[in-house]
């Protein structure tokens, strides 16, 4: 058993809360995704599970076992970290055993496990190199080797990419996947770059300034965030979030109001319900940049809705380009193909997939 | 820096930074003969007879240069009433340096990485008042040290020397590494704590290796601070016990019989050498692991 579960975990550095009262359950071989910006934790909880710092209250269980007083060497986990951590003076080999040599492991079997997870990870051509001396993708996979030998419940991933350059970034994402395919163990895994959270995760936990604000499976996450943070936060170009107000117009609409006019965006049925309740009332109105086109390009639905506004700004990024227009007080963004772009300053039809919008209370942020 | 890279640098051209480099080097020259001079002066004084010296002016050359002189010093000078020369002094100082030197840096190294990589309440305070220790003057100490040693029954002899140079280079050799190990990604440990490494092994296996610099720096450092010693020397120890720094002194100011200067130059040239050798074997560390420590810290 390798399920890991945290009960009210809170820790704090002196006066300053960083976990503020998580409850979070990750199932045994899941690959679970820690999300959040800058400062919001994710490490900190990280070290909590390996056990690199102590709780300041709360449970922490891995498998059926209450970790709070074991040790990291104790509680059967491996950590792969974002700078490496490679010992500078050890080769490889060393580095890779160093482990196994501090538990004593018998040196054949310590040559067995080398050999396996050095075939595995491609690192047998290097193995008597020091890490000054390899490229950061070799060394970044020096680190997982290290992890690998472990035979660890579960692994625990701190920014492990974030020093690559995009190429090997994409092509090591990969190979991370398989590599829980193949050993399906659980890992725990934190990053900055939401893409790698949505391919590699099972679930993904949106966290924000030490709460877990949402845990649930990437698409649930894309497409239903339970508030204004994770739906920020979730996809780039993020969400475009207008202030309207609720009509009623023969059918509900969300009323947005700025200097070119007003638009009314029809609500889908899906939303009646909410909008009955907060007729008059202000909202914010969410749309994915991917939901507005040029009109006539997305397979037509009742929910299409179509609205003129003027190009602000042209942002071509290969495969789509970003249109950038003003919508309310923002600046919204819109994503066409690259043919269907016009100049700067001239005006647009867009269309919007209703289907897709959401609505957020203004006070709470909770998705309606 | 190797001699490419500072062949590489661009300079400016023309007459005029021609004559700003001539004067320059001719200012550095300058330096180099002031410092140079007495050194000179030593070796070839050492090497004149004393009739030479009583005739010949300072600067002279030796006529028929020979090493009586260095012999005496060595071994038939008169220090007080013996006269064996510095050898069994010069013992005592490396009966001295080694340990204390060995002592301080092991404890220095220990200290350090405890004070970054285990970090505990009160960890700051401790190391701002073990640097304290750095400020406080030698003739502060002596007093209080000397009735340390007599409660301890070390009182003049070598040992009680070793622990006094021990406890205050503490202060000097736990801030060189102290910067050195802030440098160190605190990740290398905790890789290793998941590893299962303890705090020994950890020290011993990790973070160690990975010092040399350090290690150099603090070596030199604490090697020339305790062998180059008078006051601790000649307060807490006793005619036999004396560090060589001490029986030179006495060996100059004997106050019976002729100044046998090419003797007194001999010993002086003698009792530096130790340091001497050290700088010029590790110099280039020093430099360096100074330079680093000085970014880190
Ligand atoms: N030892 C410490 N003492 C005091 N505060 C700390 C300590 N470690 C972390 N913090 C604070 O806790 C907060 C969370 O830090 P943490 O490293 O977990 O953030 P993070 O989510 O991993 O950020 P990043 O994405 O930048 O790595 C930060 O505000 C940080 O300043
Ligand atoms: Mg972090």
């Amino acid at each position: 058993m390798s399920n890991v579960r945290l009960e009210k975990v809170w820790k704090r550095f002196g006066a300053t809360e960083v976990i503020k009262g998580v409850d979070i359950e990750f199932n045994e071989g899941e690959f679970v995704v820690l999300v959040g910006p800058s400062g919001c934790g994710k490490s900190t909880l990280l070290n909590l599970v390996a056990g690199l710092e102590t709780l300041s209250s709360g449970n922490i269980f891995i498998g059926d076992r209450l970790v709070n007083d074991i040790p990291p060497k104790d509680r059967n986990i491996a950590m792969v970290f974002q700078s490496y951590a490679l010992y500078p003076t050890k080769t490889v080999h060393k580095n890779i055993t160093f482990g196994m040599e501090t538990r004593r492991v018998p040196v054949a079997e310590q040559e067995r496990a080398l050999k396996q997870v050095t075939e595995l990870l491609h690192i047998d051509s290097f193995l008597e190199r020091k890490p000054g001396q390899l490229s950061g993708g070799q060394r970044q996979r020096v680190a997982m080797g290290r992890a690998l030998v472990r035979h660890p419940d579960v692994f625990l991933f701190d920014e492990p990419l974030s020093n690559l350059d995009a190429k090997l970034r994409i092509e090591m994402r990969t190979e991370i996947k398989k590599l829980h395919q193949q050993l399906g163990k659980t890992i725990i895994y934190v990053t900055h770059d939401q893409i790698e959270a949505m391919t590699l995760a099972s679930r993904i936990a949106v966290m924000d300034n030490g709460h877990i604000r949402q845990f649930a499976s990437p698409e649930t996450i894309y497409e239903e965030p339970e508030d204004l943070f994770v739906a920020e936060f979730i996809g780039a170009p993020s969400m475009n979030i207008v202030r309207g107000r609720i009509r009623k117009k023969g059918q509900y609409v969300v009323e947005v109001i700025d200097e070119e006019g007003s638009i009314l965006f029809p609500l889908p049925d899906r939303l009646l319900k909410p909008a009955a309740a907060r007729e008059d009332q202000e909202v914010f109105l969410g749309m994915r940049p991917e939901t507005i086109t040029r009109k006539g390009a997305q397979r037509p639905s009742v929910n299409m809705f179509s609205f003129q506004r003027a190009i602000d700004v042209v942002e071509p990024t290969g495969p789509d380009t970003m249109l950038v227009f003003t919508l309310g007080n923002i600046e919204a963004i819109a994503r066409v193909h690259p043919e269907d772009r016009e100049q700067a300053g001239a005006k647009y039809a867009f269309e919007v997939d209703m289907g897709k919008a959401k609505l957020f209370d203004v006070k709470t942020g909770k998705r309606l | 820096m190797s001699r490419a890279a500072i062949d590489g640098i661009v300079r400016p051209k023309g007459a005029r930074n021609k004559v700003l480099r001539v004067l320059l080097f001719f200012i550095l020259g300058l330096f180099v003969l002031y410092y140079l001079l007495p050194l000179f002066v030593m070796v070839s004084t050492s090497l004149k007879s004393l009739d030479e010296i009583r005739g010949g002016s300072l600067l002279s050359l030796p006529r028929n240069p020979n090493f009586d002189a260095w012999g005496k010093a060595w071994q038939s000078a008169c220090v007080g009433v013996r006269c064996n020369g510095l050898r069994p002094y010069m013992w005592n100082s490396v009966a001295m340096v080694v340990p204390a030197v060995l002592i301080s840096t092991t404890l220095g190294a220990l200290n350090g990485y405890a004070l970054t990589k285990w970090r505990f309440r009160g960890a700051d305070t401790i190391f701002a008042l073990m640097l304290f220790g750095a400020f406080i003057p030698f003739q502060v100490v002596l007093l209080p040290m000397a009735r340390t040693l007599g409660l301890m029954g070390l009182a003049g002899s070598v040992t009680g020397l070793i622990f006094v140079h021990t406890v205050y280079g503490l202060a000097f050799t736990t801030l060189y590494f102290r910067n050195f190990f802030i440098g160190v990604s605190d990740g290398i440990v905790q890789a290793a704590k998941i590893d299962g490494a303890g705090f020994f092994r950890i020290f011993f296996h990790v973070m160690l290796p990975m010092a040399p610099p350090a290690i150099v720096v603090t070596v030199i450092w604490q090697f020339t601070q305790i062998w180059n010693d008078f006051l601790f020397g000649i307060a807490f120890t006793v005619g036999d016990s004396n560090p060589v720094t001490v029986a030179l002194n006495n060996i100059v100011n004997t106050s019976t019989g002729v100044k046998e200067y090419n003797v007194d130059m001999a010993a002086a040239i003698l009792a530096a050498l130790p340091t001497l050798l050290v700088y010029i074997i590790a110099g280039k560390y020093f430099v360096r692991g100074l330079a680093a420590g000085a970014l880190k810290g």
